[in-house]
């Protein structure tokens, strides 16, 4: 189970590296969302892999690590999730916008 | 050593007369009611800030009413006089008066402000000099100036001195002493259309600001070793200061602060530059303030940190060299305001030597000499003024024989310099004396002390000539040639200041017992304490050898004037020789050699405008930082173990990883493709999160996916057509090369996140706070979904700063695209389109358009129905919230699903004339909400943000979580929907606007046409 997740986000890292250093803004865009994806198993990692552990309380229960999932990489995760969206959404926004300005959408504005 | 045993003593003293209380109270005795202390106190504050408001109130006075300004900044300082005269008699009994305001007691930094009676003399000083010069400058500012823009960096000035000598902790003091530093940078480039004086202006700020940086560490470091920033806690905590194995390092860096301020040989060079400013600035910040400000933290300092070798001899060779190199100096200046200014630095040498000796008789002479200085060399810097505003000159070699146009004027100059030469019966002769009596007792055995009384005499025959010079050269002789103006006296109130300076010369020189006696007797023992010695001010103290060095200096000195004077006449500005060794080109040459050459060097060779070597190197180092830290630190990965592998997990992360890797491969000619293979990426990340047990960001995980991909496939029409041309298959080899190096990056990168995430993810999981979460999300938070309870309610403040994010986001995109340009290529209908016209264009039974309406007829039937499906599902999403799965986040994404769903099947046109979209109001709604509710909990007397969890039980609903946290979470909901809509629709809407540009542009070219 680490094993296989660890070497999926190995891949995701070594394709989003390898398309942020690609001179086309569309290549960079789809590169910070895989290396997104691959930082939010990392982070997700953290907090170990549990398998059928439940998430949620009993009402009126205390938790405990030994029994439930560790909440806070699962917090942090969640919110990264809706930054992340809102980053490719001006990352977008700019480079659509950069295009329409120097007429290229070379990440340094010229060919 | 006989001073030791006695510099113990007033750091015992300070004790007994400062008591630490609680803060925000005042701290003295019990002679006077408590009542009278506050109020007291609260003078204190009035007299720091009153000259600030008055420099805000200056500010806004038209340009053209300089008089008004004038009265204001006036009656300023003559009210800031007046509550430090009226607060005498409190530092008189020999008690410290203090005003405190917790500001970040967490770091020591108070603002504590604090009254002894050294302070009060310099505050004293400050505020008369002050309206002194206030007075003088109402009628020296001519009328073209700004002269309300003067007055309020005057008053600023005043405050910032204020609050320098009144600070009662270290850290404020290096705040407001910083202040000066910056507001004496704006008051010397008053004149900003002077060249000189924007370079003067700035190298006073470069040396100033320098040291004030140094300082800053040195007052730090005072602070760790004694624990504490507050002035009085230093005060009694000299033995501790000085035997700390740091001592050596805190008295260099807070000698760099003190003698650049103070205009100290090796940092003297930029106070004779500062004398672009206008006089009054000159005769303000040269006689009184700015440079005395270094003598003041070194009296200030003096019974923690004098006494010691690298005291006496860091402090002495400085003042010593100032002291004579000055006075050198002096002599050979041409203008007059450049020979007051060496000599100001000869007399801060000569105070700086004083306090280096380590004696209490000498910590005497110099505060004696601080204030004598003060008074004279003001008087004559008006003086200078006045000459130059009358001759519209300040060349010596050009004026002589003015005595018989303004002899008033020259009265009062020649008795002010007479006290600058030491001459008996004024002031500056008392503490030249003094000094004298100082510079021949043995301190230390060794050269430097040994030597003291031959410079000392040497210097002060130095200044007999330079001042004998000053007269003679202006005053006397035959009257002066081509002038531009006849000169005549000054108008009456610009002879006033100098009138109460020179009486006061005067006064202090006769009889000083009674005059300045008591004042400084209050400031002396305030700083000495119980070692304050036995000292005489009178005026005679018989034949001895001090009264014998003055009067070698004065016969000396008079002797050497008539010999250099053939050759003064002419020659040019400057000693010789030392001329070209001139400071300031030594300064500059630094300057320009480190900020530029060398900037521009390391930027010809290591900068780069293209952006991916920028991210190669960024990433480069971020893996040479990952690597050097894990293999310095002995990490070992974990053992690869490949038993107990879910085959259809494998399966899932293959599918994964082929998806990753065709993305990367397809994005550049295949841009839906690779759009695809991302989703497929995300999907198998959202499945694992299913499988791992984290229902919540499975579903966040699937909702953003959505909306990503949509968001991209707009953008997608915007980006120009790339299609693979066959040719440039043929890569060069340097292309090869550089796609191998990248693919390096990558592998590496890839293979160290892989070993990373194993090994952490193998090892035991170690206790965290994961665990307080756990235990009371329910008892405290009241809910079950502990990642909701930590979201709204324990980390509710970080969420509400990532909403304020994403509404800040979803701004900027709205911004961007209202100036959004497409490329013109990108500007015609789109090749679908096209085709589907073309096709109703061909069929005379079908109008144009049919078939783009028709297009996805059934989807978009689904599509519509859809909208109160997923509607609900956002409220259910966001009702379990707090107990399961969901949250204001995911249903806030999927209300946005909803809507974009709605464009997507019937345009943006037909849902607009339908819907009432507001995006921005749902935004602002949803960040009010969110705030007030955190806001709400003020009112109950909580902390921000504190949430209260009640259940409720609602018909149909059943039984819900009321938890106040709800309203929190429907914040994030509304914030969420509103800016997720915004980002998209903004998006969308570029697709109308295209079309409209397009007419417009045909339009155009229509008319041009006929």
């Amino acid at each position: 189970m680490e094993l296989v997740l660890s070497a999926g986000i190995g891949v995701l890292t070594a394709s989003g590296v390898w398309l942020l250093f690609r001179p086309r803004t569309y290549q960079v865009i789809i590169g910070l969302s895989l290396l997104s994806y691959a930082v939010n198993l990392f982070i997700f990692g953290m907090g170990r892999l549990r398998v059928n552990a439940p998430p949620v309380l009993e009402p009126g229960g205390v938790g405990g690590l030994l029994t439930h999932t560790d909440p806070i990489p699962q917090a942090l995760v969640l919110t990264a999730i809706v930054i992340g969206f809102a980053m490719t959404a001006l990352f977008l926004v700019v480079l659509l916008a950069s295009r329409g300005f120097t007429g290229t959408d070379h990440v340094d504005g010229r060919e | 050593m006989p001073f030791r045993g006695a510099l113990l003593a007033p750091a015992a003293a300070h004790k007994c007369c400062s008591i630490h209380g609680p803060p925000r109270s005042c701290h003295f005795g019990k002679i006077k009611g408590n009542g009278h202390i506050e109020i007291a106190a609260t003078l204190l504050l009035i007299l720091v800030l009153a000259p600030f408001a008055g420099s805000l109130v200056a500010i806004c006075i038209p340009a053209h009413k300089g008089t008004a300004s004038a009265w204001l900044s006036g009656s300023i300082a003559l009210f800031c006089l007046a509550i430090s005269a009226g607060l005498y008699p409190i530092v008189a009994a020999n008690k410290v008066l203090r005003y405190d305001i917790n500001w970040l007691p967490e770091l020591g930094l108070n603002f504590s402000l604090r009254m002894d009676g050294f302070a009060w003399m310099f505050a004293s000083l400050i505020t008369a000099i002050g309206l002194l010069v206030v007075i003088y400058a109402r009628y020296y500012m001519s009328a073209n100036d700004p002269v309300p823009r003067f007055f309020a960096l005057f008053l600023a000035f005043m405050g910032a001195m204020l609050g320098m000598v009144l600070s009662g902790n270290l850290i404020l003091l290096v705040i407001f002493w910083e202040l000066t530093s910056i507001i004496s940078f704006l008051l010397i480039g008053y004149w900003h259309h002077n060249a000189n004086a924007r370079d003067g202006a700035r190298m006073a700020l470069t040396v100033t600001g320098t040291g004030g940086l140094c300082m800053f560490v040195g007052l730090m470091l005072i602070g760790h070793i004694v624990g504490s920033y507050d002035l009085d806690v230093v005060l009694s905590s000299g033995n501790l200061i000085r035997n700390d194995p740091l001592y050596t390092p805190v008295l260099v860096l807070i000698l760099l602060g003190v003698l650049t301020k103070s205009a100290q040989f090796p940092f003297h060079f930029w106070l004779p530059h500062a004398m672009a400013a206008p006089t009054p600035v000159s005769a303000y910040l040269h006689s009184a303030t700015l440079v005395k400000a270094g003598v003041f933290l070194l009296i200030r300092l003096w019974p923690v940190m004098a006494g010691t070798d690298q005291w006496f001899w860091l402090v002495g060779l400085a003042g010593l060299s100032t002291l004579l190199l000055g006075a050198y100096f002096a002599i050979f200046q041409q203008d007059l305001k450049g020979l007051l200014a060496y000599s100001t630095i000869s007399h801060l040498g000569l105070i700086t030597v004083l306090l280096s000796l380590g004696s209490p008789l000498a910590a005497v002479a110099a505060i004696f000499h601080t204030m004598n200085h003060a008074t004279f060399k003001a008087s004559l810097f008006m003086a200078a003024g006045i000459i130059d505003h009358e001759t519209g000159t300040r060349d010596m070699r050009k004026l002589s024989g003015l005595f018989k146009y303004m002899p008033i004027t020259a009265t009062l100059a020649m008795v002010a310099s007479a006290s600058m030469a030491g001459v008996p019966l004024l002031n500056g002769f008392l503490s030249k004396e003094m000094f004298f009596a100082e510079a021949i007792e043995t301190h230390k055995y060794n050269l430097l002390d040994t030597l003291t009384p031959y410079v000392a005499t040497l210097a002060s025959m130095f200044a007999v000539t330079y001042s004998l010079r000053f007269i003679y050269s202006v005053f006397f002789g035959p009257p002066p040639q081509d002038l531009l103006k006849t000169p005549h006296e000054p108008p009456h109130w610009m002879l006033a200041p100098i009138y109460f300076l020179v009486f006061s010369c005067l006064v202090v020189g006769v009889i000083p017992a009674l005059t300045i006696g008591p004042f400084l007797h209050t400031a002396v023992q305030s700083v000495l304490g119980e070692a304050t010695p036995v000292y005489s001010l009178a005026v005679w103290h018989g034949w001895n050898l001090p009264l014998f060095m003055s009067l070698i200096a004065l016969v000396g000195g008079i002797g050497l004037f008539f010999i250099m004077r053939p050759y003064l006449a002419t020659s040019i500005e400057g000693p010789p020789f030392f001329r070209r060794l001139e400071g300031q080109r030594i300064f500059e040459r630094v300057l320009v050699t480190l900020s530029w050459k060398w900037a521009r060097s390391i930027e010809m060779r290591a900068g780069t405008r293209r952006l991916q070597p920028q991210m190669r190197l960024l990433v480069g180092v971020a893996l040479l930082a990952g690597a050097v830290t894990l293999l310095s630190q002995g990490f070992k990965p974990a053992n690869i173990i490949l038993r107990n592998i879910d085959p259809a997990f494998a399966l899932l992360w293959l599918v994964g990883m082929v998806c990753a890797v065709g993305a990367a491969y397809q994005a550049k000619f295949h841009r839906l493709a690779a759009l695809v293979l991302l989703g497929g990426a995300g999907l198998v990340t959202c499945i694992t999160f299913v499988w791992l047990s984290a229902p919540d960001l499975a579903a966040t995980q699937l909702l953003v996916e959505i909306v990503t991909t949509v968001l991209i496939l707009l953008g997608l029409r915007w980006l120009p057509k790339r299609i693979e041309d066959p040719d440039d298959q043929l890569m060069t080899i340097s292309t090869r090369l550089r796609r191998l190096r990248d693919l390096g990056f990558a592998v590496f990168a890839g293979l160290g996140m892989m070993l990373i995430s194993y090994t952490i993810m193998s090892r035991e999981m170690p206790e965290t706070i994961s665990s307080y979460f756990l235990e009371r999300a329910y008892s405290e938070g009241g809910g079950t979904n502990v990642v909701n309870v930590i979201l709204v309610d324990f980390r509710g403040f970080d969420t509400l700063g990532e909403i304020a994010v994403l509404c800040i986001v979803a701004l900027t995109v709205f911004a961007l695209l209202l100036r959004f340009r497409p490329a013109t290529e990108s500007l015609e209908a789109p090749e679908q389109q096209r085709v589907q016209n073309a096709f109703d264009d061909d069929h005379p039974d079908r109008k144009k358009g049919d078939s783009i309406a028709e297009y996805l007829l059934v989807p978009s039937v689904i599509m519509r129905w859809m909208f109160p499906v997923i509607g609900m599902l956002a409220a259910f999403l966001f009702f379990r919230g707090h107990d399961l799965p969901g949250g204001g986040f995911a249903a806030g994404i999927a209300m946005s699903i909803a809507f974009i769903l709605q464009y997507m099947a019937g345009g943006t046109r037909w849902v607009e004339e339908r819907l009432r979209i507001h995006p921005l109001r749902w935004m602002a709604i949803g960040l009010i909400v969110a705030t007030a509710t955190g806001l709400g909990s003020w009112v109950f007397g909580y902390p921000f943000l504190t949430s209260h969890a009640q259940y409720a039980s609602l018909p149909i609903l059943g039984k819900i979580p009321l938890a106040s946290a709800i309203l929190f979470d429907l914040g994030v909901f509304s914030l969420v929907l509103g800016a997720t809509v915004l980002i998209l629709i903004a998006l969308a809407h570029q697709s109308v606007r295209a079309p409209r540009a397009q007419i417009r542009a045909a339009k155009l070219a229509a008319k041009e046409n006929t």
